[in-house]
């Protein structure tokens, strides 16, 4: 295998002040990432989430190299990222989901032909992985219109566009659909899909969207306080979190509560009850079997949140740590 | 890449990025006008203040006014280069905190060139302008003895003090990447520091004059220099060389900037994850 | 009473929002500190050459220095207070939000700058005219009389600088892009206020002129008061004049501009 991304005990600690009275300031270390090891090869696709404040930021920003770890050993295509940030920035793309960097006041166009100078990209080249962009992120129309004036979901996929002119190996991607609409959501999930098939371009995504994992990921990486607490499929991420999915089912009336295993009714409230069900098992046969056998009216399904599935997963684990705590 | 490799690296990125400054300002075509003109103007009034005082004196600090306006016009012109090509670099500490200086770190081009070029707006001409339009003036008023050295020096004063404000920009550029709310600090050294330089030395204090020559060496942007030119003597009793040390200080600033902007790019820990 | 509580919340917001960025502040006063000393080595060399320059002696000269960069950011001389903030809510269209709020909106920002004032003349003012104090000869009152008027005075020209950067800031209804005019209240302001040259200092019929400008209002009459210069009353009736005559033009010209935003639909 191939291992194109590499951490070995990798930690980044942070020196932080905090006010503690008028003036006095008290000095304590913060371990952001905690001992960190994974190896991502070629061409994979991964997820990398966790609650805020786990670290997940602080590991992207050592892997492109604006971070030097405090400790271990990390390598990016063999490059150590902080030490040869510049040679490692031709092979690596970026989007920092929550700022664009498009030139605001210009058109589309104008940003891009800034990447195709600094990053030196061939004309013909340029023009290839141009054109390419534009018809599968649908950006035709919009290369002449100036940053400002586009919405969130255009901006964000004009941003992944930026990021990819200069065909990197490795795209990282931080809440690539965060604040976006449905249609959007689904647009940027599938041109990274296809990107990731064709191209086999390596892509690491930090969200907080399961569906992004669910869609795109054949594995998932979840971290919190620093630690690495799972890496493995996303089914299993669902049953080491025992997590649940929710079944929000409208009836014509009220009736009894719904009698569906393995789902259990979990609230009633007139006519409509929450039924939940383990996040591995298919909802599919579940749907059917209840709009065979009840008046429905509505249906929706609530995927279990990233946070609700790590505090489960640390539920599992907290005995032992628990009686640690105690003794 | 060898240090020539990336100092032109440096010039080309700066290039471009300045390029889209220059473009995104002619967006907004009347507001480029005004402000421009606003820049002149607002600059001007510290000239005018110079006015305002000589219009009831005839000497300060046993300075004649043409003799003030060479000063001014000297400090002016340096400053208002240096305030071109890196003036915004106090929007640093803001970039830090909005982490937006975190995406010109996964470019592959010098971070201190991106930064530098950053807000980079043409308007700036204003200062260079109004400070080139007095330096016109005192050179014309102003009674100077002129020999070879003294024509060449003027030149040569004008981008030492340019390069010396510049290091100035950048050494408040690292101090921000530790500070980012305290970008005010490095106005105290650039925008204090040209208008220290528009008045004569013999008006300030001994240990301020000692400070800026020894320790700051804002005194070789003009005030050795344009001493020699108009045969005055000396601030601190300097030997006569001292007039042709701007080139060599301005080297000795830059080097010390480089390696303060090292420091502090090393120190950059990015907003909180 | 329930509206005058509001508005005192009103304050106390403005002045908290400037407290939390020390380190900000701390370089502001180091910032003032500086061109402090350079200002009082100039304004001395220049009252050598021409001793009682407007009626001043060397102490006068050094203390209205000193006050001068005291006042500096509590008078937000330079622009960058309040009017800053409803510029960028007139731009960016959140300014019908506080058209429709159940409070008069003039007050409102006023009552936001003054506690952004207060904040700086603590903050930021103090310091360096405490240090102006301790290291050059300063012509400071003796009594608590003058000290008493110069802080009225003080309040009255907080009210007069916010009068004059509200009505900049209204014109961006029309403009629409504020940088031309914060370049205008910059110059006017660095001009007019006699933060450069005291306004008594300024030569011939112009210097008659410059002290009868709403400007005069803010350094000037403060400085006078304290040093004695001139009757309290004298200035206080001066300031108040011009606080009338322009929150009044700001009423004027806010009512047009609501007109507007209502016609437009917000």
């Amino acid at each position: 295998m191939d291992a194109f991304i590499q951490l070995d005990r990798v930690e980044k600690v942070f020196e932080v002040r905090k006010k503690a009275g008028f003036l006095k300031r008290e000095r304590r270390q913060v371990r952001a990432v905690d001992s960190i090891s994974f190896t991502v090869a070629r061409g994979e696709m991964v997820g990398y989430i966790g609650p805020n404040g786990a670290g997940k930021s602080t590991t992207i920003k050592m892997l492109t190299g604006i971070l030097t770890p405090s400790a271990g050993r990390l390598r990016v295509a063999g490059i150590d990222p902080s030490r040869e940030r510049t040679r490692l920035a031709h092979r690596i793309g970026v989007v920092f989901g929550q700022r664009t960097t498009l030139w605001w006041d210009l058109p589309l166009i104008d940003s891009y032909k800034l990447m195709h100078r600094m990053y030196r990209i061939p004309d013909a080249r340029y023009r290839d992985n141009l054109d390419r962009c534009v018809e599968l992120l649908e950006l035709g129309g919009l290369l002449d219109v100036p940053v400002r004036q586009l919405s969130l979901g255009q901006r964000m996929r004009g941003d992944i566009a930026a990021a990819l002119l200069h065909e990197p190996e490795v795209l990282y991607l931080d809440e690539p659909t965060i604040g976006l609409d449905v249609i959007s959501k689904a647009k940027v999930r599938g041109f990274l899909r296809e990107l990731n098939d064709e191209r086999g371009t390596t892509v690491l995504l930090t969200t907080h969207d399961l569906q992004d994992i669910e869609q795109l990921c054949s594995r998932v990486m979840v971290i919190d306080h620093g630690r690495l607490m799972y890496d493995g499929a996303l089914a299993g991420l669902h049953e080491v979190g025992e997590s649940e999915r929710t079944l929000v089912v409208d009836l014509e009336r009220e009736l009894p509560p719904i009698d569906a295993a393995p789902a259990w009714v979990v609230r009633v409230e007139g006519p409509r009850q929450w039924l939940a069900f383990p996040a591995a098992e298919s909802a599919a046969p579940l749907v059917a079997r209840i709009a065979a056998e009840y008046p429905l009216v509505d249906l929706s399904v609530r995927e279990p949140d990233i946070e609700a599935v790590i505090a489960k997963m640390y539920a599992g684990s907290a005995p032992g740590q628990a009686e640690k705590a105690v003794s | 890449m060898g240090e020539r490799g990336r100092l032109a690296e440096g010039l080309r990125a700066y290039w471009l990025i300045a390029g889209m400054w220059v473009r995104s300002a002619m967006t907004y075509r009347t507001s480029f006008v005004v402000t421009m003109c606003g820049n002149g103007l607002m600059t001007a009034m510290d000239f005018v203040a110079i006015l305002l005082m000589y219009a009831q004196i005839d000497s300060l600090g046993g300075w004649t006014l043409p003799e003030v306006a060479f000063l001014y016009g000297l400090s002016a012109t340096s400053f208002g280069i240096a305030d071109l090509v890196l003036g915004s670099m106090d929007v640093l500490g803001a970039r830090i905190r909005d982490g937006s200086f975190d995406t010109l770190l996964v470019r592959p081009a010098p971070v201190l060139a991106q930064i530098g070029a950053d807000r980079f707006a043409v308007r700036r001409l204003g200062r260079i302008t109004q400070g080139g339009a007095v330096l016109g003036w005192a050179l014309a008023a102003v009674d100077i003895d002129w020999t070879l050295p003294k024509v060449l020096l003027v030149p040569v004063m004008v981008v030492s003090g340019a390069a010396i404000f510049c290091s100035l920009f950048v050494a408040g550029a690292a101090f921000q990447i530790l500070a980012q709310d305290a970008s005010e600090v490095q106005n105290a050294f650039t925008y204090g520091g040209t208008t220290l330089l528009q008045y004569p030395p013999t008006v300030f204090g001994k240990d301020l004059v000692r400070g800026v020559t020894f320790m700051l060496p804002l005194a070789f942007v003009n005030w050795v220099p344009a001493s020699y030119v108009l045969g005055r003597p000396y601030p601190l009793d300097l030997p006569e060389w001292a007039a042709f040390a701007p080139p060599l200080v301005a080297v000795a600033c830059c080097a010390a900037a480089g390696l303060a902007w090292r420091a502090g790019l090393g120190a950059y820990r990015s907003t909180g994850s | 009473m329930g509206a005058g509580r509001l508005y005192v919340t009103v304050a106390a917001g403005g002045f908290r929002r400037y407290a939390t960025y020390r380190a900000a502040t701390a370089a502001g006063v180091f910032t003032n500190t500086v061109f402090g000393v350079i200002l009082v080595y100039t304004y001395l060399a220049l009252w050598d050459e021409k001793p009682h320059l407007g009626g001043y002696d060397q102490a006068q000269a050094v203390t209205y220095v000193w006050l001068g960069q005291c006042l500096y950011a509590t008078l937000a001389i330079q622009g960058g207070g309040a009017e800053k903030d409803l510029m960028d809510r007139i731009r960016t269209g959140e300014i019908a939000v506080d058209l429709y709020r159940p409070a008069d909106l003039q007050l409102w920002w006023l009552a936001s700058d003054l506690g952004r004032s207060l904040f700086q003349l603590l903050g930021r003012g103090v310091v360096p005219f405490a240090f102006g104090a301790l290291f050059f000869p300063m012509a400071l009152p003796a009594g608590a009389g003058p000290w008493l008027a110069c802080l009225v005075a003080l309040l009255l020209a907080m009210v007069v600088s916010f009068a004059i950067r509200y009505l900049a800031a209204l014109s961006v209804f029309w403009l629409l892009d504020g940088m031309g005019v914060s370049q205008a209240v910059m110059i006017a302001g660095v001009f007019f206020s006699g933060i450069v040259l005291p306004l008594n200092a300024f030569p011939g019929a112009f210097g008659d002129l410059v002290q009868v400008l709403p400007w005069a209002a803010q350094i000037q009459m403060p400085a006078d008061v304290l040093m004695d210069e001139i009757d309290p009353w004298r200035a206080f009736a001066f300031q108040a004049a011009w606080a009338v005559v322009l929150l009044a033009a700001g009423r004027l010209l806010q009512s047009a501009a609501t007109r507007r935003v209502v016609v437009q639909g917000g």
